[in-house]
């Protein structure tokens, strides 16, 4: 009797040990199904893994008319004093001879001064910049304690809760398209205004762009307009020499634009 | 807002050419041109000490001792002003808990935490052990329990003890001259690896660094050692002087050498910023670079140091030379780090204008703060003299290593 209890279980123990093994087995799924819960509702209907954003900016369509840096300023509270800018807009005047004269007063907010008369002036045009959100992104890869970071999506942001203010990315930055938040004191930039973009919408400066200079847009999608600008113009990326592959396209870019 | 642009343009009235808007503020400041300067002296003052306990250059012992407590005093306080410097200084230790491994910088901090416990401290605890022993039984009440602490309980001073310990302190000053080496050597790396910025970007970077480290760390020892010996009263080992004077001469040469070749290889490769960097050179640069860090810092202590060295001079003469070269050489090598530092800030990254830099008096990152930084490690290793005194193997010792010589 005692053999046969041992070999095989009465219903009552049967039940016991399955009861014991229930814990168990939610022990082991319980990560997984609320890791599937959690990472559901950061996305909600947005899945960032099939976008890869980039910008197209049509240097003969910009008319240097500023709005663009100042709805930046605006959407993202952006500190209003002349040396915090997410974007700004460049003025280039090419001389018969001579050094190009380059300006950019205020970003291009307040518009740009009269050019001296006398400059025999070959060719001027207006050039927006903001942060090249670049591939190979120099500032994420000295960042000390990985508070700069590329989104699956394809934008380089900064965890304003985790940087640690050194400053270093600012320093790796070729376009200078990084500065210290005044108030913040972590680094700030260009961020394509990714509390849109999850919304569906453009940021904030292709948005009031009156001439559609700037084309926003995914960079591997056949449908995109982004895709579109790329195939129908001859497009340059600054300082390619540097090797950070960057995501922002200019088409009709003179040499002298860096 | 019309205020804040004019408050702006008035500011720019000092600005040449065209800078990217937010280039307008220098991000790296004094702060930061006084952490490299230390660290060199650091790893300058280790190696000097690694040579006479590793390559037996037996001139160097009086002032043995007396570079490794300078090496830790320096240590203690490089770390200071980046902390002081950063915008979250209470985020810092992430660096450590989750440090980007990509990051030169972030990897910094294991390099340095290995050099402090690993290296300095070891070789210190170690060649001091049987002094601590001895003392922590002659003194009395509180240095008597200082010392009985520091010796963390190995109070065993047997024959074959202390020979341990003498075979673990080589060991370790084997491991710390690459160690040391890697130390600044990484300082040089944190700048030459950004090619964002072409008066950084440069593989001699490194090794620049790793040579004006060596330099500043013989001139501090040797100005060290005269004026400590100076205040205790004592006879200065002449051979030890002539020693560091030579060794001091060389490391110069080699330096300036490596300097000479980076700048004539720009000026040939004349790169697409070649035209800035002249321009940053003649103008904001010609005091710090051409004056202070070629003529004052360079040229004039190494001329003047062959001249007192090898040239017949009365003994009280080649010491003053001796001295004052070696002030010459820290004015020149803070130079160094300053042009490197604010000059790699100085013009813009869009090549086409300069910029300028105000120091601050007060504040965080103002002159205060640096001279505070600066005076801080002379007060620690006070402090270390004191209660590890370098000097009590000197008068035994000194008269054997002059006989050496003779």
């Amino acid at each position: 009797m005692k053999e046969n209890k041992s070999e095989k279980p009465n219903r009552r123990e049967f039940l016991l040990s399955c009861s014991k093994a229930i814990p168990l087995t939610g022990a082991l799924f319980f990560p997984l199904s609320a890791a599937r819960l959690l990472l559901a509702q950061e996305s909600g209907d947005y899945d960032p893994t099939v976008h890869n954003y980039g910008m197209g900016i049509d240097i003969h369509k910009c008319i240097g008319c500023g709005r663009c840096a100042a709805a930046c300023k605006t959407e993202n509270n952006v500190p209003l004093e002349p040396h915090y800018f997410r974007t700004w807009v460049e003025r280039y005047v090419l001389p018969s001879e001579g050094e190009a004269l380059v300006d950019s007063p205020n970003g291009g907010i307040d518009g740009f001064p009269e050019m001296n008369e006398d400059i025999d002036t070959l060719r001027s045009f207006f050039v927006p910049k903001l942060c090249n959100h670049c591939t190979n992104a120099p500032c994420v890869q000295v960042c000390p304690v990985g508070a700069t970071f590329i989104t699956r999506d394809g934008v380089v942001l900064v965890d304003e809760k985790y940087c640690v203010g050194c400053r270093y990315c600012i320093q790796a930055c070729p376009y200078g398209a990084r500065f210290l938040h005044p108030e913040k004191k972590v680094a700030d930039k260009c961020t394509f205004c990714y509390h849109r973009l999850a919304k569906g919408l453009l940021p904030a400066c292709v948005e009031v762009c009156p001439t559609q200079a700037r084309v926003f847009g995914e960079v591997g999608q056949q449908s995109s307009p982004l895709r579109r600008f790329l195939r129908f113009n001859d497009v340059i990326v600054l300082k390619s020499s540097l090797n950070t592959l960057p995501k922002v396209y200019y088409a009709g870019a003179d040499g002298e634009v860096r | 807002m019309e205020s804040m642009i004019a408050s702006a343009v008035s500011a720019l009235q000092d600005f040449t050419g065209y800078i990217y808007p937010n280039e307008y503020e220098l991000h790296w400041e004094l702060l930061i041109v006084v952490y490299p300067y230390l660290t060199g002296l650091v790893a300058g003052a280790f190696i000097l000490a690694s040579l006479e306990r590793v390559f037996n250059v037996k001139e160097l012992q009086p002032v043995y001792r007396l570079s490794l407590l300078s090496a830790l005093a320096f240590l203690f306080v490089a770390p200071l002003p980046l902390l002081a410097h950063l915008g979250h200084p209470e985020r810092s230790l992430e660096m450590f808990l989750t440090p980007h491994t990509k990051s030169a910088m972030a990897m910094f901090g294991f390099v340095y935490a290995w050099y402090l416990m690993v290296v300095l401290l070891l070789e210190i605890w170690f060649d001091y052990r049987k002094s601590m022993v001895i003392w922590s039984r002659e003194k009395k009440g509180m240095m008597g329990f200082i010392y009985r602490i520091l010796t963390l309980g190995a109070t065993d001073i047997s024959e074959s003890s202390l020979r341990f310990d003498d075979k673990v302190g080589k060991a370790i000053t084997i491991i710390g001259i690459p160690s040391a080496f890697l130390l600044h050597g990484y300082v040089g790396f944190i700048f030459g690896s950004i090619k964002a910025n072409p008066w950084w970007s440069s593989v001699l970077m490194p090794i620049v660094f790793l040579f004006s480290a060596i330099v500043s760390g013989i001139a501090l020892i040797l100005a060290l050692y005269m004026i400590t010996t100076m205040f205790r009263f004592k006879e200065i080992s002449m051979p030890c002087l002539n020693k560091l004077a030579e060794l001091l001469i060389y490391a110069m040469i080699v330096d300036f050498s490596l300097e000479l070749l980076d700048f004539i290889q720009r000026l040939y490769e004349s790169e697409e910023s070649i035209n800035i960097l002249s321009h940053m050179i003649s103008s904001r640069l010609f005091i710090s670079l051409i004056i202070s860090q070629i003529i004052l810092g360079s040229l004039v202590p190494m001329i003047s140091l062959i001249w007192a060295r090898f040239g017949r001079l009365p003994v009280e003469m080649r010491r003053i030379v001796y001295f004052i070269a070696a002030l010459l050489v820290q004015v020149g090598i803070f130079s160094t780090r300053w042009n490197v530092v604010i000059g790699g800030q100085l013009f813009s990254k869009s090549l086409r204008g300069l910029t300028v830099y105000k120091i601050e008096l007060f504040g965080f990152e103002g002159l205060l703060t640096t001279c505070f930084f600066l005076l801080l490690p002379f007060a620690i290793l006070y402090v270390l003299t004191k209660l590890l005194p370098p000097w009590i193997i000197d008068e035994k010792d000194i008269k054997p290593a002059e006989a050496q010589v003779s």
